[in-house]
């Protein structure tokens, strides 16, 4: 069985063959500095007024966004595998977006309902 | 005799012609894939309900008065440091993990059964970390269905705000359904890297030939560590 999943990858590998220690260890100094980040943010520029409360939201969105690509992307190995794999995973998250727009337009309705 | 093949008798070789997986990837694993997604789905659920619930409220819990103590050492004005520990845990582990998949590549029986130790200890240690938070929380007064009295209710918003009792019960509610489903992923995966570990030290994979199946319990645990990275900024930082 392993004789027939090194040839499935052997043909067709564009990208490297896999995680190597190097490439692990870079991850993980992205995903803490990435964390350091927030952390700074949280901890420095919106108690000292550098930042307000409400543009720091979408910086912690986008940050949490970028740790989640390393993590599946390299972590999880996506990033190496068939391009179709990535898509049957990928594109369903669309419904999850549909459900974030739908419920965030519908709670600043329920915020009149409550007045 | 004619030999010539008619068009519909040619054998296709394209990746979806048949014959061959066209995501080559190992049935197991695929499944795996898709279990997350369906996975991924329910969590998204409970927490884009959280975020609704709490964009439609007018007070709600402000998180750096909620979770500023580190449980045993610092009792007030250490907004999430104690998160940060237990974020700094789960992706070491989740680093641990790699490199255990990484190992079996190798097919270093050893190798991978050291670092599946490293990565059954970081889950355990923040399992132990979530139980610390928890029994913290529950006796600021804060549980499924019960909230602090109105005194102490008024520390945990931000100064000059409103306070809201039904928001901080809706607070409440949510905080320990979603990190308490979270948390019996967490629980699940050391058992599922436990069980894992022994067939490792039985020498089952090298038998088998293959350590596909620490790619596969792999997948979930970055899974999980991949939930915790968004409950960390909706709970804690937002």
């Amino acid at each position: 069985m392993s004789s027939e999943h090194k040839d499935i990858h052997a043909e067709g590998e564009v990208h490297e063959e896999t995680m190597t220690r190097g490439k692990i260890i870079n991850v993980l100094v992205i995903l803490l500095a990435i964390t350091t980040i927030e952390f700074i943010i949280a901890l420095y520029l919106v108690p000292k007024g550098f930042l307000t409360y409400h543009s720091a939201n979408p910086i912690y969105i986008v940050l949490t966004l970028a740790k989640a690509f390393y993590i599946v992307a390299y972590f999880m190995h996506l990033k190496f595998e068939k391009v179709a794999l990535a898509y049957a995973i990928l594109v369903p998250i669309l419904f999850i977006i549909g459900l974030i727009l739908v419920l965030t337009n519908e709670s600043h309705h329920w915020i009149d309902l409550r007045l | 005799m004619n030999t010539a093949v008619s068009q519909i008798d040619e054998v296709k070789t394209t990746p979806w012609a048949g014959g061959k997986s066209p995501f080559s990837v190992e049935y197991g694993k695929l499944m795996m894939w898709f279990f997350l997604l369906s996975d991924a789905f329910t969590f998204s659920s409970l927490l884009i309900s959280y975020g609704a619930l709490r964009f439609s409220s007018n007070a709600w819990p402000a998180p750096d008065k909620v979770f500023q103590s580190v449980p045993g050492m610092i009792e007030h004005g250490a907004p999430l440091v104690f998160v940060g520990i237990m974020t700094l845990i789960l992706i070491l582990s989740s680093v641990t993990m790699v490199l255990a998949v990484e190992a079996g590549h190798r097919n270093s029986r050893k190798e991978v059964a050291w670092w599946m130790v490293a990565t059954i200890i970081g889950g355990a240690m923040f399992l132990g970390c979530q139980a610390l938070e928890w029994q913290h929380l529950h006796s600021e007064g804060f549980w499924w269905g019960s909230i602090p009295n109105a005194e102490k209710l008024k520390e945990f918003f931000a100064e000059g705000g409103l306070v809201s009792t039904t928001y901080s019960q809706q607070f409440a509610n949510l905080f320990f359904t979603i990190t308490g489903f979270h948390g019996f992923h967490v629980f699940s995966g050391v058992i599922i890297n436990i069980i894992i570990l022994l067939n490792v030290l039985a020498g089952t994979y090298d038998k088998r030939g293959s350590y596909l199946m620490i790619e596969k319990v792999g997948l979930y645990w970055h899974f999980v560590d991949l939930v915790w990275v968004f409950v960390f900024t909706f709970f804690y930082l937002v």
